[in-house]
């Protein structure tokens, strides 16, 4: 009984990861209704470049706030310049685009700080948290911060006139933009926002999985499972489906015979795809009824 | 259920292209082969080998199209279903001597079988949402054929080496030479097949899904059985298209299909133009040398360069190769008026 809560605590250390992911994945699906693959690669690019300010002497907490910023004005820079002009385009040249832009990142990241591992800060210490050898205080630390995120984009959206208008120029653009909201800069906004969510996740992350250029390629796919799980229309649902992954994750690893690290992959796409099969709209997701 | 439904009216997946602009016509098609029936006599043995890989990728790329083009669906995952049948080829050929031939009927079958099987939860998925599930798809695959379980077919991370077959009935041709002709008469087996697919009634069906699935299920055509034949047609012919290449490159191992050689053939059917058959292989011409170039101006640069070149074909030209050769030919048209 012992290995299984602590193996579930484990889980849901592993799983703020995941739900981080997650909530960045839904919150731009939110946005633009599109789905960025370069999401992960934006994240891990932010994360070297609060790490190179970390190297030129800058303290973690300024590096931090200064990461946000830049990672916030890149993905609204990204918008403009190459997403904008592709908004009437078929889904295909846009997904075409996130391609794109995933081989530039990740071939850039590579040629500036190479493919070498590097070790990552962590604001929170590693000691054990609260005497429990499972979950390190940096681990409770993502948790909180996750939560956190979690909390301040719920206000955001629901009593903010900025989030209320990035809702309606999501869900409705022409209505939206009748009764005066500019649906092009939304849209700007929310890939900023996700730029910026992506690199707190980015910079959390990287002390356990450690920083390199291919680091956020298992991660993405987990986040893209925990959101299907907890409903790619629900930044709730995502935040929850992250936890429920990395549970089922180590549960997994630990209760059934044969699976064990090399096996990650398969296990996230086995839940893709139960979950799709059994429940598409995910845990929390809402029905979308398509017309002609 | 909820009082409030959300209504979405979603963009178009990809562009309707009418079938008959998916071809070329009976003469260009025949200079075309004619050129290629040629290249061995003039070139030399390395210069086959890339051709016979510019044929193979073509294929893949042809599976794509077929699948995008045709029926609107995303898929990532290509390289999944090009392993797979690179493994059963290199498995039947070295576990059980079965000839190289006969391997590639069987590699399409399975894979045909790999695809229908997993058109089924991609039904609940369209555009973005398919081509992220089909990405978990193409990341898993090396892992999966990692596994102990299957070591002792597969040869686990070493991979498996597969013997090049000679030509046979006495033919005095190498066996570069032999396998480029083998691989031509297979692709343009397969090129003819296709074609016919897309101007039959299920071709006809795949294209109404493309551009309207609602309208489409009113018509009464059956939505979810098509849309799975798309995934299921295009996973075999690429099964068929890895088992080529094992036999070609020899060597099978499980890090040669990453996502990496996914996101090449998606490149590719996006070069060539969606939904434009022969571009395919001007698509697969562009995934396989235009790495070399990269990597001779930078090392490790290849990615950007094929991210900048992609920018700018989506801006530039956005249907491709097609929309090029229409430009010549409406150039060629001009001159001929004068």
């Amino acid at each position: 009984m012992e290995l299984f809560t602590n193996q579930i605590l484990a889980g849901i250390a592993t799983g703020a990861i995941y739900a981080c992911m997650a909530l960045a994945v839904v919150m731009i699906y939110q946005a633009i209704d599109h789905l960025n693959f370069a999401q992960g690669e934006m994240a891990m690019f932010s994360t070297f470049i609060s790490w190179q300010l970390m190297q030129w002497g800058v303290p973690y907490w300024a590096a931090f706030v200064l990461t946000l910023a830049l990672s916030f004005a890149a993905g609204i820079a990204i918008e403009r310049l190459l997403f904008k002009p592709l908004a009437k385009a078929p889904i295909l040249t846009n997904v075409a685009g996130f391609i794109a832009l995933y081989a530039i990142i990740n071939s850039f990241a590579g040629l500036i700080w190479d493919f070498t591992i590097k070790q990552y800060p962590t604001p929170f210490g590693s000691s054990p948290f609260l005497g429990s050898q499972l979950i390190s205080t940096h681990q409770a630390g993502m948790i909180g911060i996750t939560l956190l995120l979690l909390l301040m984009l719920y206000f955001f959206f629901q009593f903010t006139r900025v989030g209320l208008a990035m809702r309606a120029a999501a869900s409705l653009p022409e209505s939206a933009r009748l009764v005066g909201i500019n649906t092009s800069w939304m849209i700007a906004l929310g890939w900023g926002m996700a730029a910026a969510i992506g690199s707190i996740a980015g910079m959390m992350i990287a002390p356990v999985v450690f920083l390199e250029p291919n680091m956020m390629l298992g991660v993405l796919i987990y986040g893209f499972a925990a959101a299907v799980l907890g409903g790619l229309t629900s930044p709730f649902g995502a935040v929850i489906g992250g936890f429920l992954v990395g549970i089922f994750e180590n549960l997994a690893g630990t209760y059934i015979p044969g699976v064990g690290n090399e096996l990650k992959l398969p296990i996230a796409l086995a839940l893709i795809i139960t979950v799709l099969v059994v429940k598409p709209a995910g845990l929390f997701g809402r029905h979308i009824v398509k017309r002609v | 259920m909820s009082a409030v439904e959300d209504v979405a009216t979603e963009a178009p997946a990809v562009e309707a292209v009418p079938k008959r602009a998916m071809t070329l016509g009976a003469g260009t098609s025949l200079v075309v082969l004619a050129l290629l029936f040629l290249v061995p006599a003039f070139a030399k043995n390395f210069i086959v080998f890339q051709m016979t890989m510019l044929l193979i990728y073509g294929l893949a790329v042809l599976a794509l199209n077929i699948l995008t083009g045709g029926s609107g669906q995303f898929s990532l995952g290509q390289s999944a279903f090009y392993a797979i049948g690179a493994y059963t080829s290199a498995i039947l050929m070295e576990q059980y001597n079965v000839n190289y031939a006969l391997t590639l009927p069987v590699a399409g079958v399975i894979c045909f079988g790999a695809g229908f099987l997993f058109g089924q939860p991609a039904l609940r998925l369209s555009g973005v949402y398919l081509a992220l599930a089909t990405f978990a798809l193409a990341t898993a695959m090396p892992q999966l054929l990692k596994l102990n379980f299957f070591e002792k077919w597969t040869g686990g991370v070493q991979g498996l080496v597969v013997t090049k077959p000679d030509a046979p009935f006495g033919l005095h041709l190498s066996q570069d030479v032999w396998l480029y002709y083998f691989t031509l008469v297979v692709v343009v087996a397969i090129y003819i097949f296709s074609v016919n697919l897309l101007r039959s009634r299920s071709g006809r069906a795949f294209m109404a899904i493309r551009d309207n699935e609602i309208a489409a299920s009113a018509m009464g055509i059956d939505v979810a059985l098509y849309k799975t034949l798309a995934f299921g047609v295009s996973a075999g012919i690429t099964g068929v298209a890895g088992g080529l290449g094992a036999i070609a490159v020899q060597f099978v191992a499980p890090d040669s299909y990453t996502i990496q050689l996914a996101i090449s053939l998606f490149l590719g059917m996006v070069v060539g133009g969606v939904g434009w058959l022969p571009g395919s292989i001007v698509g697969s011409a562009f995934i396989i040398f235009v790495p070399n170039i990269a990597e001779g101006i930078s090392k490790g640069l290849s990615g950007a360069v094929f991210g900048v070149l992609l920018f700018l074909v989506i801006f530039l030209v956005p249907h491709g190769a097609r929309q090029v050769a229409v430009v010549c030919q409406q150039a060629l048209g001009k001159l001929r008026g004068l």
